[in-house]
């Protein structure tokens, strides 16, 4: 994809990064294509493929509309009270470069409070995004989890 | 000492209708070392699948009950369950989490190395052990028991124990079900979820088989999910909502079954079910095939075991303190399904259940606070778990199948052996003492 600099992927990486701990998520569901998926591997199955393996989350995006829609409603308890989340987000790379997409890479550390509890998600995204307009957009947001088990984190409430 | 402890944990009225759960049985350590030992170590628990080791060399190690084991297929096809500590000095045998193609284990520690059945292959200089040293004796110990129910793998810890048969009793008719719904074997499938709840292990029983918390902790699923899905969720809730029956089977073994309401996935999903039911008919007959395909079911199986129809899973968890537990779950889905299906399968899986589906991470986050909420117990020293005493049948909606677990946990907390009226039923004696 022409003209993509990696200035331009690491600032789409903190600006979504920025959504996401303000809980914007409606802004950060709008930077999804219309085929986007979020997609979180299985801890033991970090290199694998939704369809023939069972992930922890495998949205499209109609899906992923919901998951954010139950997250602002209050009515999703896991995470009403909301979390409190701070992510890091650091060493950018472009992976691969196609016609109409890019993939990039970054590492990132999430810490979580809730209910007195801290909980720290490390891993890697693996984002590919296509540009439309002046923008650009997740066709695939991949999360992959170095975790071992999600213990004693528990669960995966918020979105990562 | 036991029967002091044991006796003050549960209130069962049958006669007046009143059923609680003193709340220190979620809190006191005391109670929690009794569990170990009276409850754990004395039942079948689950340990994992046999097409997790399809094939010689195949292994997984896990903790089972508290234990590391091995389990493992040796050369000519026998599978073994081991305990993973080095019979030398104890340190980890296995330290992979799963593999293939093993020929045998080596403890890195001295570097003895065994077969696959667990006997002892190797001591490096041996020739520095007396005549009195018997290599036979030094293998990898297996479990005291170890049996295979159609493809499960069960251990238990007390040599004495009854069989596996025997031991599942009147919940072995519901397990066929649950393992023959896609008319042919099941196999555990890829991608597995580890993960932990900061609370009781018996509050993950009662969680599991309840169909009265549904609604208002998974509203997000049941009102909001299913609208975003367009799917007609009338059959869950609302005045049309079909109500389903509870269980208790006896021995701790408990079922909640629901007339079939299919879930948006699955829904795109008609026509292969159709087939499946087809074949299901053929296979079995109509009458078995309409209570394989017609109903959901959540089994539990005494004392730490769930499967769910709806989502095909497998799942058992262990406590490491009374206020922690470590929960593991997985697909079990039917070898031979169409790809296509199979995603479908996956999609409908995770769109509820796992730490990061519609479903779980609520009921995790509502069981945390149960068990925040016990700091109380001084105070408020009963749970109420009466609904639906002195019905006929009790609904999924009421709380008979919990108490039905509450009943056998009891028992053995108290050192009882034998079977246990796990029903609602007032004894006899209390029958004719009103009569």
């Amino acid at each position: 994809m022409t003209g993509v600099t990696l200035a331009d992927i690491e600032r789409f990486f903190v600006e979504e990064a920025a959504l996401l701990d303000e809980w914007r998520l409606e802004e950060w569901l709008s930077l999804f294509a219309d085929d986007g998926r979020y997609l979180v591997p299985s801890l033991d199955q970090p290199q694998s493929d939704h369809r023939t393996t069972l992930f922890l989350i495998a949205d499209d995006r109609k899906t992923l509309a919901s998951r954010v829609r139950q997250l602002l409603s209050g009515q999703t308890w896991a995470e009403n009270p909301r979390s409190r989340t701070r992510r890091l987000v650091t060493n950018f790379r472009i992976l691969d470069e196609r016609a109409d997409s890019v993939t990039t890479t970054a590492n990132f550390a999430v810490w979580r409070f809730q209910h007195d509890a801290t909980d720290v998600y490390v891993g890697r995204y693996v984002n590919v995004l296509v540009r439309v307009g002046a923008g650009l957009m997740f066709r695939e947001r991949r999360v992959i989890l170095d975790l071992e088990t999600l213990r004693p984190h528990g669960k995966l409430s918020f979105i990562l | 000492m036991e029967q002091r402890l044991a006796d003050e944990l549960i209130i069962d009225d049958r006669a007046g209708g009143i059923f609680r759960v003193n709340r220190r049985a979620f809190t006191d350590p005391a109670i929690f070392e009794v569990e170990k030992r009276e409850v754990f170590d004395r039942s079948w628990l689950y340990a994992g699948h046999a097409s997790e080791i399809a094939k010689p060399g195949d292994f997984i190690t896990r903790r089972v009950g508290g234990r590391p084991l091995i389990l493992v297929r040796d050369r000519t096809g026998a599978p073994h369950a081991l305990l993973n500590s080095c019979p030398h000095r104890g340190n980890i045998v296995c330290r992979e989490r799963a593999g293939s193609g093993a020929q045998n284990f080596v403890c890195f520690y001295h570097a003895w190395n065994f077969d696959l059945d667990g006997s002892l292959a190797g001591v490096p200089d041996e020739a520095s052990y007396t005549p009195a040293f018997d290599r036979r004796a030094m293998g990898m110990k297996p479990v005291p028991r170890f049996e295979n129910y159609k493809g499960m793998l069960f251990v238990n810890y007390d040599r004495e124990a009854e069989d596996l048969i025997t031991f599942l009793g009147n919940a072995r008719e519901y397990l066929d079900y649950m393992l023959d719904f896609g008319g042919d074997d099941v196999e555990i499938v890829p991608g597995s979820q580890a993960y932990s709840m900061k609370a009781n292990w018996k509050l993950l029983i009662e969680n599991s088989i309840d169909g009265y918390h549904a609604v208002p902790t998974h509203y997000r699923y049941f009102v909001q999910y299913l609208n975003d899905m367009g799917a007609d969720n009338s059959a869950w809730l609302g005045q049309r909502r079909q109500l389903g029956i509870g269980l208790a089977l006896g021995g701790g073994h408990s079922v909640i079954e629901n007339p079939q309401r299919r879930t948006p996935v699955m829904s795109t999903a008609d026509d292969e079910l159709a087939q499946i039911r087809a074949r299901l008919v053929e296979r079995y007959g109509p009458e078995r095939a309409h209570r394989i395909a017609d109903f959901s079911r959540n089994l539990f199986i005494f004392p730490n075991l769930i499967l769910i129809s709806n989502w095909h899973t497998i799942r058992t968890w262990y406590p490491l303190a009374p206020d922690y537990i470590e929960i593991d779950a997985w697909a079990a889905l039917p070898r031979d399904e169409s790809p296509a299906l199979r995603q479908k399968r996956y999609e409908n899986f995770i769109s509820f259940l796992g730490p990061a589906g519609f479903g779980t991470p609520d009921d995790v986050s509502g069981l945390e606070g149960c068990q925040r909420g016990f700091a109380t117990c001084r105070e408020l020293e009963w749970s109420d778990i009466s609904r639906g005493m002195g019905k006929e049948q009790p609904s999924s909606q009421d709380e008979l199948q919990m108490r039905g677990f509450w009943r056998r946990w009891n028992a053995l907390m108290r050192g009882e052996r034998g079977p246990t009226d796990c029903s609602d039923r007032p004894p006899a004696a209390h029958r004719a003492a009103a009569e």
